[in-house]
């Protein structure tokens, strides 16, 4: 074991994701099965020796209160376990693991994300995550605030039309590579920006799609986490911030909450082989990638990212399972992954990943 | 190697059937004033904040918090949200004391809350279904299982719903406060779920609670009296699966033995000097003192009917009211652990247990499936 490896570091040792589809026909329950026990598989531990769970997904999702009591099925929650669940990414349930690990009593934790968004309409829906006095009765929908947050940005000269539809073909020309991704392929530019608008100056493929998926990691500390993987995906700081929800009350062609808990997260603005950015929005791409000042040359989504797989609760743990693959494959020896939750990017997670 | 956490804030609304008088996030600062006041702290001291809520249905608003983020004082701050049924305010104080423990944040606010008015709170539990049962009906066979296993008689369920009514006309805060309730009208009041009558029954409440969580520096330089979180824990297991034993669910008896092995406790009913249990129906109080190894198999009726569990007994449960009082499903869980935390400093009031040093906090969920307890005392260990 490496001398700077102590009892407070938290890797990632085992994940699994499955593929996003337009719709599937299982429940939650169903998708997150296999993929669970293919995280516990590659980690290569009892499922019994799991220390804590936790979980992350969103009731209006499924259309049902208490929706994901039924994914404690998926858990194997008998024995009972010690488990706890978010109403967030499940990046965030990955948090409140590493939180836990913390605590240096328990080895090893299971941290999973499922959504279907194909059960509903995601314009109609997600209008009612917003103010319920000043916004929500607007009916204003999430691909209009990024249609305003992308003109925003235009009109500071910092990014064209151009540049947003270029993120769109890189991102599905990486996604070529990821078994994972919903769309993939060779785009060409000119072709993307002959697109009528949906929302100006958003076209639709600057959204991300509509997916149905789950995905699930194991966390392991300190020596067990060297016992079980060759080349663990070190986590060497996480941290989110929370913005004010009004959009009138943030500038939206800047990301000052990823600026913050990046810094907090300990990332120094030094070298970074992979980030792996949560952008359900071509347009957040570019806004995130300039609030997190990403040197030259590092690779950005090559995943194929939210625009290529978009299963809202499980799209930033993904990001963080894809920079941690990079790291466990020895292609990346540091990589940043990026998780947002609410809209206009509200609230951001970052976590700085490392190998040995 | 964890860092000791202290509670030193304390903070509720009122609660009541309505609170027209207060938009979402007033409701909310209302109780996170009160426990910043309590704390001699501003919201700017805080470095973190952890809300819970039971469904989002309730209120029909996606993860509210993120409106809500400007009143919680949680902007330029993480902000987690947790949801684990019943027993989300119990996880929710948990995962707060994790941050202190763990020494991310020395001062965390875990708020929790429902304001079950700007919805219908039946038709949410019902999985937004027409033809739900609601909680009670769910309850229901469980507990007349409990009633024939035990041998209980059924005037121990209407001397539940007495004893916390009556607690109740004691705390300011409380809900339903009837202090003319007797046995009698108990046994009158209307038939909801057999056995259940309308007064042992909790009611539906819109309220939020607050507390604040702080390391033991913080904890010992309070201008009053902390109560520290001495263990904590929680358990979740299946809802229905052959051989369950929903009255006496397995993932609560794993919990408690937890609790008490962290906590040092071998025997919480003479070394637990008051409890704070999530009771929305009567029957639960018994099920609760079997269900946490306080009481043996069978006699958890007999603590109730004996007054044991009465303020002023020798094992008081509920001295607050409890849920059968009071009920913003969503906020029920983190004021059990707040009332414990106000028990263990002596800042009871009129409803405070005499010389109270170590209180359990109890809060439960989903099909009585999920659990978190914790155990606070007025010195740290």
């Amino acid at each position: 074991m490496p001398a700077d490896i102590g009892p407070t570091d938290i890797a990632v040792v085992g994940f699994a994701q499955m593929p996003a589809v337009r719709r599937s026909i299982e429940t939650e329950v169903q998708m997150l099965v296999p993929v669970i026990t293919e995280a516990i598989t590659m980690a290569g531990i009892d499922r019994r020796e799991i220390g804590f769970t936790c979980s992350g997904s969103c009731d209006y999702l499924t259309g049902g209160p208490f929706a994901f009591v039924q994914n404690l099925e998926a858990a194997g929650a008998w024995p009972p376990i010690a488990e706890s669940h978010v109403e967030m990414d499940g990046a965030w349930a990955l948090y409140e693991a590493w939180v836990r690990l913390l605590h240096g009593d328990i080895d090893t934790a299971l941290v999973f994300g499922s959504g279907k968004s194909s059960a509903s309409e995601p314009l109609d829906l997600w209008p009612q995550q917003l103010d319920p006095y000043h916004l929500a009765p607007l009916g204003v929908d999430p691909a209009s605030l990024a249609g305003l947050q992308a003109q925003a940005v235009l009109d500071t000269g910092r990014a064209t039309e151009r540049d947003l539809a270029e993120v769109v073909a890189r991102s599905r020309r990486n996604a070529l590579a990821n078994p994972h991704a919903q769309l993939r392929g060779e785009v060409d530019v000119d072709a993307l920006l002959a697109e009528p608008y949906v929302r100006q100056p958003l076209r639709r493929h600057d959204l991300g799609p509509i997916s149905d998926g789950a995905a699930a990691l194991v966390l392991a500390r300190g020596e067990r986490a060297r016992q079980l993987c060759e080349r663990p995906a070190w986590i060497r700081g996480i941290d989110h911030r929370t913005e004010p929800h009004l959009p009138g009350l943030r500038d939206l062609t800047t990301s000052a909450s990823t600026a913050l808990a990046a810094r907090k997260a300990g990332y120094d603005g030094g070298p970074l082989d992979v980030a792996e950015l949560h952008a359900p929005f071509s347009v957040q791409e570019v806004v995130l990638a300039q609030s997190l000042g990403l040197p030259e040359g590092t690779d950005v989504n090559p995943s194929g990212g939210a625009l290529a797989a978009n299963i809202v609760m499980a799209a930033g743990l993904i990001r963080i399972i894809e920079a941690s693959a990079r790291i466990m494959d020895g292609s990346a020896s540091r990589a940043l992954a990026h998780a947002t939750n609410g809209q206009l990017l509200q609230h951001n997670l970052v976590c700085l990943l490392e190998g040995s | 190697m964890a860092e000791r956490c202290a509670v030193v804030g304390v903070g509720q609304t009122h609660f009541a059937k309505r609170r027209d008088d207060v938009s979402m996030p007033g409701l909310l600062r209302e109780a996170i004033d009160r426990a910043l006041e309590d704390a001699e702290l501003a919201l700017a001291d805080i470095d973190a904040v952890v809300i819970g809520k039971a469904p989002d249905a309730f209120e029909g608003i996606i993860q509210p918090e993120l409106f809500l983020a400007d009143a919680l004082g949680a902007t330029g701050k993480p902000l987690l949200r947790v949801h684990t049924a019943g027993s989300v305010g119990g996880s929710t104080f948990i995962v707060g004391a994790h941050l202190v423990q763990s020494r991310i944040h020395r001062r965390v606010l875990a708020v929790a809350w429902e304001k079950q008015s700007e919805g219908n709170a039946q038709w949410g539990l019902a999985g937004g279904r027409s033809s739900g049962i609601g909680a009670g009906g769910a309850f229901a066979p469980w507990i007349r299982a409990y009633i024939e296993r035990s041998g209980a008689p059924e005037h121990v369920g209407w001397m539940v719903a007495v004893k916390d009514r009556k607690n109740a006309c004691k705390n300011p805060y409380a809900h339903i406060r009837r202090d003319d309730i007797t046995l009698e009208t108990v046994r009158e009041s209307p038939m909801l779920w057999d056995p259940l009558r309308f007064l042992e029954s909790c009611p539906s409440s819109d309220g939020a609670c607050a507390v604040v969580l702080t390391d033991e520096a913080g904890g010992r330089a309070a201008p009053r009296p902390a109560a520290w979180v001495e263990a904590t824990s929680v358990r979740s297991e299946l809802g229905q699966f052959p051989g369950r034993n929903p009255v006496r669910p397995q993932a609560g008896v794993e919990c408690s033995a937890d609790v008490y092995r962290l906590a040092g406790i071998t025997d919480p009913r003479a070394q637990i000097d008051v409890a704070e249990l999530y009771v929305p129906f009567s029957w639960y109080e018994p099920m609760w003192l079997e269900g946490h190894d306080i009481a043996g198999p069978g006699e958890g009726w007999k603590m109730v009917d004996s007054g044991e569990t009465e303020l002023g007994g020798a094992f008081p449960v509920n001295p607050s009211g409890g849920v059968l009082s009071t009920n913003a499903i969503g906020a029920s869980g983190l004021v059990r652990f707040a009332e414990a935390a106000l028990q263990v400093r002596g800042l009871a009031g009129e409803h405070q247990v005499d010389g109270a040093r170590t209180a359990l906090a109890q809060a439960y969920g989903g099909a009585a499936q999920y659990f978190a307890l914790g155990i606070l005392r007025s010195e740290p260990t």
